[in-house]
């Protein structure tokens, strides 16, 4: 990703500003949803998730005055995908028990809607929820799967030959969403 | 409330330690069998210990079970007698939701006369992804992977190698210790009959560990000299100054041949005691590859302390099995010359 050649560059889409207000807005908004942060818990996908579910807790435990648990999920072994390529598996940690919360679910992308599809069987295993929202910083469209995000930080539309670049400063040095051409 | 130095704290884990999921970096070993920790590099078996580290996070779920092989089956074919490396195996695929099936071969048509070669091309006629075979002879398990283009694991062949224990040993001994590297670890007792101390030599030594082998010299093997490992026939001076003991089991069935005296001498001078273990670091632990032999290679009082890692042995089996079967059959089928 770092290594993209010059060309592939079709510009910024957020900046780190747009970013807070986004992420600002959906705190709000799920805490509106629920009435308030008492049986919530945040947990984000691994690997960009998981700041993004952080500051997401964070925001919410000011606004609310409470403190909200955070998880960090990883999917690796409930991917339909691992025929062809083999990502390395990561730890799940999830410090609290699902079993009756409302679980927030975080990730920086929506796209096809699988890797959505695969974080919910794996969440199931932990427990039984007693409901699972859905929260994104950008939904790109071009959905395989009947799911569909609860809070949306940026809708952005792309052609399936454009990249979806979310930098964060946790792991990227900088907040900011950028559109790339992919590599032909 | 969730503090910015634990955001960040938890970032900075992640960052460390996770490559990424959308970008290229995956983790395939570059082979279609396991079958010895001679052949493999230190590469290699690093990526198997870090998988094995996450599975082991699945172990203390409630719910055990993954889907990721579901569809794969896997075939445990073992000429010797076995429980924990079998059971452990089979845990290890059902977790990972493969399906597995045991030939007894008692019970076999081995039994009735069929040749190695055979009951494998019949077995494979049925299809399996892996085969998990332990044979009495050295380097069955080689030969059947150069049959076919399914993946073989060697669960243990005659005197050669057990390369499922050698891992699952440096997995244990890398927990306890937080490294490999630099440690000195003695492997005490039947080494000539013993493909676990094969094993773990050839994996610790490519770790950057000093293997040290200690026991009579005529249950030391003809090509000790040549091993990169040094050689203790006294086991005060064998055990001295060491990180980890690792006994192994005196396999009674092997010793009509009159190795040694008597099984009492044998405890006698190489046993282990907690007064010899004092001679060992002061956070020394110890290990044996079960079943154990109380009384005779290990002291119950030893086996039973709180540094003796056998039960962490057990469960750290099944972690590194998954992440055997999971590097070997999560990519998918084998494209990669045998």
């Amino acid at each position: 990703m770092a290594n993209n050649p010059p060309n592939g560059h079709s510009g910024q889409v957020m900046d780190s500003d747009d970013m807070r207000r986004a992420l600002t807005r959906i705190a709000h908004e799920i805490i509106e949803r629920n009435k308030g942060a008492e049986k919530l818990a945040i947990i984000g996908i691994r690997r960009k998730g998981a700041p993004l579910a952080y500051r997401l807790a964070e925001l919410i435990g000011r606004i609310e005055g409470a403190k909200v648990p955070v998880g960090v999920l990883d999917i690796t072994l409930y991917r339909d995908d691992i025929a062809t390529r083999q990502p390395a598996v990561g730890t799940t940690d999830i410090p609290f028990e699902v079993t009756g919360r409302v679980i927030v679910l975080v990730d920086e992308v929506i796209y096809t809607g699988r890797t959505i599809r695969s974080a919910l069987d794996a969440l199931m295993d932990h427990g039984r929820p007693a409901a699972i929202q859905l929260a994104v910083l950008v939904d790109r469209g071009h959905r395989e799967l009947p799911i569909r995000p609860d809070y949306v930080g940026k809708n952005i539309p792309t052609s399936r030959s454009e990249m979806v670049d979310v930098q964060l400063t946790e792991i990227d040095g900088a907040d900011r969403v950028c559109i790339r051409k992919q590599r032909a | 409330m969730t503090s910015l130095e634990q955001i960040n704290e938890a970032t900075e884990k992640l960052v460390a330690a996770e490559p990424t999921h959308d970008g290229a970096k995956t983790s395939r070993l570059k082979r279609k069998d396991i079958l010895g920790l001679q052949e493999m590099t230190a590469e290699e078996i690093e990526l198997i210990l870090q998988t094995a580290i996450s599975f082991k996070d699945l172990l203390g779920r409630q719910i055990k079970k993954v889907p990721t092989l579901r569809g794969r089956s896997v075939i445990t074919l073992f000429y010797e007698a076995s429980t924990r490396t079998r059971t452990s195996f089979e845990i290890a695929a059902k977790i990972l939701s493969a399906d597995t099936s045991s030939i007894a071969v008692a019970s076999s048509s081995v039994a009735k006369g069929e040749s190695f070669k055979d009951t494998i091309l019949t077995l494979r006629a049925m299809k399996p992804d892996v085969f998990i075979i332990r044979h009495g002879a050295s380097g069955a398990p080689h030969f059947a992977a150069s049959l076919m283009p399914e993946s073989v694991i060697n669960a243990g062949d005659g005197m050669h190698e057990h390369p499922s224990q050698g891992l699952l040993d440096m997995l244990t001994i890398l927990e306890a210790k937080g490294r490999l590297d630099g440690l000195t670890v003695a492997i005490v007792g039947d080494i000539l009959h013993s493909r676990v101390a094969r094993s773990n030599l050839w994996g610790l030594t490519k770790m950057g560990a000093k293997v040290r082998l200690v026991g009579p010299k005529t249950l030391m093997p003809p090509e000790v000299d040549k091993l990169p490992v040094e050689v203790y026939t006294d086991i005060e001076e064998g055990i001295r100054g060491v990180d980890v003991v690792n006994v192994l089991r005196i396999q009674l069935e092997r010793m009509q041949k009159g190795l040694f005296p008597s099984i009492r001498e044998y405890s006698k001078f190489f046993g282990i005691t907690r007064d010899r273990l004092k001679l060992a670091k002061d956070d020394a632990i110890v290990m044996h590859p079960g079943p154990m032999n109380r009384g005779v290679e290990i002291m119950p009082d030893v086996a039973d302390s709180e540094i003796s890692m056998v039960e962490t042995q057990v469960t750290n089996g099944v972690a590194v099995r998954m992440a055997l079967l999971y590097l070997l059959l999560g990519g998918g089928p084998a494209d990669v010359a045998a």
